[in-house]
């Protein structure tokens, strides 16, 4: 089963008709990423029993026997969950993340756990201990990352939605990277309970599928209050489908002049700005703005995320789960070994960072400053809703790299994440939807808005999805 | 800006519960000397009486009823426990192994 010339919609109408058995669904799902993953390599783990629930509601719930990728940093109980690390390599979990809760009561199926960096870490999917993923328009290409598994699953249609993980840009990049649609909700609205945590005030559960429609369907199931995890909000969740279809006419649209830059390609910037031209022809309000602390948002990101990692990464101690190192003498040992063979190199340096950001001596400067940055960040954006309803502009300042081309400079890896950061420093919803090619890859164009106005990002996909119907292209590294 | 040091990694990773050879040391002193430089960079933005902003959610504390809930089950959560002995989790000796020979 390939899903590239299927939606939810069309799938639900042919397993309501009886047209399609939902267990060959199933069956035939698992043998095309069996066949297909030999080349991308987008799946850590693949559950050949996988079997969607006896009693199939198909009135009741869109989801109802549709296998729905599941990044391997949220946990299923009783499935392997590894986040890419060699220290998890043997963690089953005992429990349902909240979203795999919700999307189980609506019978979606899980076929297995996509591909990522290391514990969500880095931006091309190449520091996974399973190896790297390929772009499947390009398969010398790096998908982007952290979400790179789930981004080349969706792209070469092995599933029609997957669940992906956004902590500074990890589901809109590699979106863009894959030509793909993908949403980091609003922090606060899916609840991170069975999330493994990175930085805790960044992280957000989000969705990534190859038609706008299909992300509002899964959302609606995800999204809402859970009392496990007190960042998520009480406010009620809309039925983000009822965005769709609508007209753009009086739209207040910023563009940062920041994000339209020499920094950025200029085939990069011609699909941008094709978008925004065919915005404008429809009526909406095209407003240039600037978001002044563009230049610092790298470092604040690297020092917050960092610093919590350091923190959050501090219960990988060999203990309770995990790997343990077979050879330590003491219980010193048993940590110091664990972790040094446990972990990667990029997730080493971040743990190293965030522990220095944090450290006596070093807080004032590093993470207090960060701390005050953000504010100042929050800030250029509170401008810029007093008198619009959306910020748009390229996703990243290029397509895809090349498999191997960035690995050995973090710092550059980590000035990919330029444009995505401060939607996860300010809270923000915010998606990534293709605008077009540029030598033969694919470009995003990414779509913000304020806190909770979820609404406005899918009118806005929506609109651009119905305008350039870059669905109907196919990725061409897939092809024999 | 403190010139980053081999001696300053060492700190760091020993706050950090990791250890690195030789080879890697001198890797991660120049890859962190590069990547500290990189955060360094905020120090020229004026911040003076700006608040500092840890978490954007606009919710106070929560509150939830205190209901007994059942707990999960213990042989489930001893599941993924490395070694075990005896219902419980096993771990080595705080002292070196070879001082107690």
């Amino acid at each position: 089963m390939n899903y590239l010339n299927e939606t939810i919609d069309s799938l639900n109408k042919k397993l309501a008709a009886g047209e399609l058995s939902a267990t060959d669904l199933t069956k035939e799902t698992i043998a095309n990423i069996k066949q297909t993953d030999q080349k991308l390599n987008a799946w850590i783990t693949v559950d050949e029993d996988a079997k969607p629930a006896a009693d199939l509601d198909f009135k009741k719930s869109k989801l109802a026997g549709i296998p729905i990728g599941i990044k391997d940093n949220i946990v299923i109980d009783g499935m392997l969950t590894t986040a890419a690390s060699h220290i998890l390599d043997n963690f089953v979990p005992v429990y349902d993340a909240t979203v795999i809760e919700k999307l189980k009561a609506a019978q979606a199926v899980f076929v297995g756990k996509t591909n990522m960096d290391e514990f969500a870490m880095g931006s091309s999917t190449e520091h996974s201990y399973y190896g790297a993923t390929h772009n499947p328009w390009n398969l010398d290409k790096v998908p982007g990352g952290s979400s790179g598994g789930s981004a080349a699953a969706v792209a070469s249609g092995q599933v029609v939605a997957a669940l992906g993980s956004d902590t500074g840009g990890s589901i809109r990049q590699p979106a863009a990277f894959n030509g793909i649609f993908g949403i980091k909700p609003t922090f606060g609205r899916v609840s991170r309970w069975g999330l493994i945590a990175f930085g805790s005030s960044l992280d957000q559960i989000g969705v990534m599928s190859k038609r706008v429609k299909d992300s509002a369907e899964v959302l609606n199931v995800i999204a809402g209050y859970d009392e496990r995890d007190s960042t998520v909000s009480e406010k009620a969740v809309p039925d983000y489908t009822k965005f769709l279809g609508q007209d753009v006419k009086g739209l207040r649209v910023a563009v940062p002049k920041e994000y339209m830059s020499d920094a950025v390609d200029e085939g990069v910037k011609a699909a941008v700005q094709s978008q925004i031209d065919a915005l404008k022809a429809a009526g909406a309000i095209i407003n240039e703005v600037s978001l002044p602390h563009t230049k610092y948002v790298v470092p604040t990101y690297y020092i917050i995320a960092s610093s919590e990692a350091s923190s959050n990464l501090q219960r990988f101690d060999g203990i309770r789960y995990g790997y343990r190192a077979k050879d330590a003498k003491n219980l010193l040992d048993v940590y110091l070994k664990s972790r040094s063979e446990g972990f990667g190199d990029e997730v080493k340096r971040r743990i190293m960072l965030g522990s220095f950001t944090l450290s006596a001596g070093s807080y004032d400067a590093y993470f207090r400053q960060a701390s005050k940055v953000r504010t100042l960040i929050c800030q250029d954006f509170d401008k810029i809703w007093e008198e619009n309803d959306v910020v748009v502009g390229p996703t990243t300042t290029t397509t895809a790299f090349g498999i191997g081309e960035e690995i050995s400079d973090p710092i550059k890896m980590y000035n990919n994440d330029i444009l995505t950061i401060s939607a996860n420093l300010a809270g923000l919803p915010a998606a990534s939807v293709p605008a077009g090619l540029s030598d033969g890859m694919p470009v995003g164009l990414q779509i913000m808005a304020k806190r909770f106005d979820e609404g406005n990002v899918f009118k806005v996909a929506d609109f651009v999805e119905r305008n350039n119907k870059f669905y109907e292209q196919k990725p061409a590294g897939m092809e024999d | 800006m403190e010139k980053v040091t081999e001696d300053m990694i060492k700190h760091v990773a020993n706050l950090s519960r990791l250890e690195f050879d030789d080879a890697e040391l001198s890797k991660f002193t120049s890859q962190m000397g590069d990547i500290i430089n990189m955060a360094h960079q905020l120090a020229e933005v004026d911040t003076e009486g700006v608040p500092e902003t840890v978490q954007v959610v606009d919710r106070d504390t929560t509150f939830r009823e205190d209901v007994p809930a059942k707990p999960t089950d213990r042989d489930v959560m001893m599941k993924n426990v490395p070694e075990k002995a005896n219902g419980f989790i096993k771990v080595p000796v705080i002292i070196d192994k070879d001082d107690n020979d």
